[in-house]
């Protein structure tokens, strides 16, 4: 089936490459489009969403790429398959929760998917390794292009594309950029910096988005307007802060090395050492963990494991990938046991000569 | 040096620069955190609250009267009351951007700074973005006279949908010359 082949990968956002991987993990730019002639999708019907199904799903299958576009039915997906996706990025959680005919179509690469009825009729997202918002935003202007000289776009000449809230009206864009940022955990720094760019009217969430924690030190940094300004301003905007980021969280490392490198050289060892040995873990601690291999890999503390392993580890021990990986279902119990013996598998002296 | 609210040794030295003159604190590990971590008005301010910031503009300038009144007010397109809309923070269809205009002003405002957009527009201007709001509300009166069992309106309603979908105007309208 082709669910259980994006399982196997572990997708681009994670693939750890592209300019300042160490620290920005991906780039992210999704667009928030509706149809003039339907209601919004608090307001449409049963009827209408199955209409809106149908027709966008027509729409969607003429974007003219060289990969495949996988179409999955939402809506008539396995709770399991949906929390996978959910898991990868390729839908948001409200999406995977809520009711109704709706779908979602994934180039085969991962580098982009659209929604279809999720708080808006079509939510256009293209995901790159690495910090690469430009080119994100020439494939997204592209797709929105193909997709809108097909039909109608509910647009209004003063406030641009208009979206079920108004959060989103104008440009509809949210630009995001996903960075690991474990020193400035450690050293107390993150409230602070957050703090500061919540005054230039960035957000900041974790990895999962909106009210997630932010597990294993990821932060997405993104713009809240999205009105008065042209996307190429407010692309701008999150592309500017994050040189300042990396150099904040390069400095934190620095200080860690100086002040304390046995200290961190002791966190990262055992962090790996727990990885390698448990009989059973869960999620967070997961997470927690791998965050300090991450780094100590990075600042090379660590030799006989590459960054795309750990990245790959990240996604692969999330509750729902774990069990499609293993083909079965499993409670949480079971899955603790499940994800430690992946673990040490990857981890352990087999799992070293494994360069993915 | 000891943390100045507890006897464990200060690890953190920081110099709060905010309001007038610099301030030093000598705090340890879980003092610091403490300090550091958002207040509840800092981290609730970081997500914009949409029914928040609405019932909080509603409440300057407006008698309870007129906020009932308000309330009320329905669009004539998809039927959403403003009551709704404040309730669940989501519009009901891209007609209420027109219908509920002077309310939506201000919060725009607020969320945004601005009030005109200036990024992308489409490659086909929709000209006739009226003609589209109008197959939204056929298609509810569509749904109200099956409802009401009244078969004749709905399969006039279905033609003349069906006829504005096909990119023809149905003959009763008055509408100016397509592109």
């Amino acid at each position: 089936m082709e669910l259980n082949d994006l399982a196997s990968s572990s997708g681009e956002w994670l693939k750890g490459d592209g300019p300042e991987s160490d620290i920005v993990i991906s780039s992210r730019i999704r667009l928030a489009r509706n149809l003039a002639h339907f209601p919004f999708i608090s307001r449409a019907t049963d009827s209408d969403r199955v209409d809106l199904e149908e027709v966008l799903r027509a729409l969607i299958t003429t974007i003219d790429t060289p990969q495949r576009l996988i179409y999955l039915n939402v809506g008539e997906l396995e709770g399991l398959d949906r929390q996978f996706l959910v898991e990868r990025q390729l839908i948001s959680r409200e999406h995977a929760e809520s009711d109704g005919a709706r779908g979602v179509a994934i180039q085969e690469c991962e580098q982009y998917s659209v929604m279809i009825n999720e708080e808006d009729h079509l939510r256009i997202q293209v995901m790159h390794s690495g910090l690469d918002l430009d080119a994100a935003w020439d494939r997204i202007s592209h797709i929105d292009d193909t997709i809108e000289s097909q039909t109608t776009y509910a647009f209004d000449d003063r406030l641009g594309f208009l979206t079920a809230c108004p959060t989103n009206v104008g440009t509809g864009l949210r630009v995001s950029v996903m960075l690991h940022l474990p020193a400035l955990v450690i050293t107390n720094q993150i409230e602070k910096v957050f703090r500061s760019l919540q005054k230039i009217s960035l957000a900041v969430r974790g990895l999962y988005g909106e009210g997630s924690q932010a597990m294993g030190d990821f932060y997405q940094i993104s713009n809240q307007i999205t009105l008065g300004r042209s996307e190429q301003e407010l692309i701008k905007q999150v592309a500017d802060v994050v040189p300042v980021m990396i150099d904040y969280e390069r400095k934190a490392r620095d200080f860690l090395i100086r002040e304390s490198q046995q200290k961190l050289h002791d966190r990262v060892s055992r962090a790996y050492g727990i990885l390698r040995t448990a009989q059973t873990i869960s999620s967070e601690e997961t997470m927690h963990l791998l965050s300090s291999v991450r780094m100590g890999v990075n600042l090379g503390l660590i030799h006989d494991v590459a960054i795309p392993t750990v990245n790959k580890l990240f996604i692969h021990t999330q509750p729902a990938h774990l069990q499609k990986i293993r083909g079965a279902t499993l409670d949480t119990a079971d899955r603790n046991i499940e994800r430690a013996s992946y673990l040490r598998r990857h981890l352990g002296r087999d799992g070293n000569s494994e360069n993915n | 040096m000891k943390c100045q609210q507890c006897d464990k040794t200060a690890t953190f030295h920081i110099t709060e620069l905010t309001g007038g003159k610099p301030q030093e604190l000598h705090l340890c590990e879980d003092h610091a955190r403490d300090y550091l971590a958002p207040t509840e008005e800092e981290s609730t301010a970081s997500i914009p609250a949409l029914t928040g910031i609405l019932a909080q503009q509603l409440a300057v300038g407006e008698t309870a009267e007129e906020l009932a009144r308000l309330d009320q007010k329905s669009c004539p397109v998809c039927g959403i009351t403003f009551l709704e809309f404040r309730k669940q923070g989501r519009l009901g269809c891209p007609h209420d951007y027109e219908c509920f205009g002077k309310e939506l002003e201000p919060l725009l405002v607020n969320i945004h700074g601005e009030t005109t957009h200036t990024g992308k527009v489409p490659k086909t201007a929709p000209g006739n973005t009226h003609e589209k709001t109008r197959l939204i509300r056929l298609r509810r009166e569509m749904k109200d006279a099956v409802r009401d069992e009244d078969y004749e309106r709905a399969c006039q309603l279905r033609d003349e949908i069906r006829q504005i979908e096909q990119g023809g105007s149905p003959p009763d309208q008055t509408s100016s010359p397509r592109e």
